[in-house]
């Protein structure tokens, strides 16, 4: 069973076609990369798979459960890292964590020891006490990893996670992932920078609402820098709809 | 403990406590009745004479006419802030963290609208605790058994902040709901005048006072402070509290084609 299955799913913003006929499917315990310039719909994408916004067209099934059908079992298996941030600032790490575990209908020892175990993995234990506003752009990004795996998710979705880090802190949190991935766990991660991608991860390349590619990152590449292959890739298409 | 007392825990003592940290927002809750109060109510105690109407059995002075609609008009900005609020958090992100929970939509938002009516009970006592210090006192079981006319009138107003917040989309487009909302909900009531003297001055305007859900709040509350019921009040304010929640959920509710924002990538 796929961790998730996307078939023919199609979503338009008025007349504006953001993703037509969109189909994929993720293995299991993969790190799987969504790899798109800017406008390529992967935020569209995004807020489909979180059931934010929701079309009449395909289907989207998470971890075997219809998200049309059955939204909050498939809501269930999901840890979901936003682009924007989505932290209290001014309440601690602990906080923060407590209140998104209480949304999972998680409390008391149960909750604490899911926390304790999630921040521990990301290297966090330590800042659990300190407010959010005190940490820096990185760290806020681990916790907000930290925070989206409290609940034991089979599929971790994280669209354009290292937005606004330095580089350090951007190496720092891929690689974590790429761990987190290598535990069993998939992970879906939103992405325009092919620097983030391994050459052993799957790519899915998304262009104007398409799908161009999806297979591993070295098979696309074939030997050559996926920069290269992927600018080609979209360039060409990006050419081919200019009117001359 | 049962996922959903969870989440409802959750979410009121994350609202609780932002409110309390906030305490800019504290003070000016308190300060905007108390200035009607102890300012408008001065200036109006010799101009507006006031007959016997129920739940009063005696003559009152002007001050103690207003603090029910003092009381409501909190529970009315406070609605409105946590309307306000629930736009912030949707450009800035974290409804997105609620509205992705595998909980039923509804009861998150419900949760959303039972925070948001503590904080303003909270509000109404310390308010009514200032106003008891200035010598307008209720009886011990007036404040008691304006407890449940408050919960229910704070549910319906926070239910229209939800409503409002399920239509507006964006900050800039907030600033119409002070002019077109809280100013004419207020005003025309009986948070300031009774209806017979509406009524003196045009008679449309007594109408529309009396069909505005807010009077009806106002009236409830008033009532339980001096330990009367009022059926009608309760009514229309529970009618409203179903409308409006009803409606917001089915604004909160995804469908295809309804999102109306750009993709953004």
């Amino acid at each position: 069973m796929s961790a998730l299955d996307i078939a023919h799913v199609s979503y338009s913003y008025g007349e504006r076609r953001a993703l037509d006929d969109v189909s994929f499917a993720l293995a299991p315990g993969r790190f799987s990369a969504l790899l798109g310039p800017n406008g390529a719909g992967k935020s569209t994408l995004f807020s489909l798979l979180t059931r934010l916004t929701v079309t009449g067209q395909g289907r989207i099934r998470i971890a075997g459960h219809d998200i049309a059908t059955n939204p909050r079992a498939a809501l269930s298996k999901i840890g979901v890292v936003f682009q924007q941030p989505t932290l209290d600032l001014d309440m601690t790490v602990s906080r923060n964590m407590t209140y998104f575990a209480a949304l999972h209908g998680l409390s008391g020892r149960q909750a604490q020891a899911r926390i304790d175990a999630a921040l521990e993995r990301l290297d966090m234990r330590e800042r659990a006490r300190e407010k959010v506003r005190a940490l820096n752009g990185g760290h806020r990004r681990r916790m907000e990893i930290a925070r989206a795996l409290v609940h034991n998710p089979e599929v971790l979705l994280l669209d354009e996670p290292t937005v606004g880090l330095d580089t350090a802190s951007r190496r720092a949190i891929t690689d974590h992932v790429h761990e987190l991935a290598g535990g069993g766990l998939t992970v879906f991660w939103a992405t325009h920078l092919v620097d983030e991608i391994a050459p052993q991860d799957d790519v899915v390349i998304l262009h104007r609402g398409r799908v161009l590619a999806h297979d591993r990152a070295e098979t696309i590449a074939a030997g050559k820098p996926l920069t290269d292959v992927f600018m080609a890739m979209t360039g060409a298409e990006a050419e081919e709809k200019t009117p001359a | 403990m049962n996922p959903y007392l969870t989440s409802l825990t959750a979410i009121v003592t994350r609202e609780s406590l932002r409110f309390i940290n906030q305490r800019s927002r504290f003070l000016s809750a308190l300060v905007r009745p108390l200035v009607w109060l102890v300012v408008f109510a001065a200036g109006f105690r010799a101009a507006l004479g006031l007959s016997i109407i129920p739940p009063y059995d005696t003559y009152i002075t002007y001050e103690v006419y207003i603090v029910p609609g003092l009381c409501g008009m909190i529970q009315l900005f406070n609605g409105m802030q946590s309307s306000l609020s629930l736009v912030y958090d949707q450009e800035m992100g974290s409804m997105r963290l609620l509205l992705t929970s595998p909980l039923p939509r509804w009861w998150l938002l419900f949760c959303k609208l039972v925070a948001g009516v503590a904080v303003s009970i909270l509000q109404v006592y310390v308010f009514l605790a200032i106003a008891a210090a200035m010598g307008i006192t209720i009886s011990p079981a007036g404040y008691l058994l304006a407890l449940p006319a408050l919960v229910l009138s704070g549910l319906m107003l926070g239910a229209l902040g939800l409503l409002l917040s399920s239509t507006i989309r964006q900050l800039e487009n907030f600033a119409g709901v002070m002019n077109f909302v809280i100013f004419p909900m207020f005003f025309l009531s009986t948070a300031l005048y009774p209806l017979w003297k509406m009524a003196e001055s045009s008679q449309l305007l007594r109408d529309i006072c009396a069909f505005n859900p807010f009077t009806h709040a106002v009236e409830l509350i008033r009532f339980a402070l001096y330990q009367s019921f009022n059926g009608w009040a309760l009514l229309w304010v529970v009618l409203c509290l179903v409308l409006f929640f009803g409606l917001s959920l089915v604004g909160y509710t995804p469908t295809p084609g309804t999102d109306r924002r750009k993709g953004r990538g």
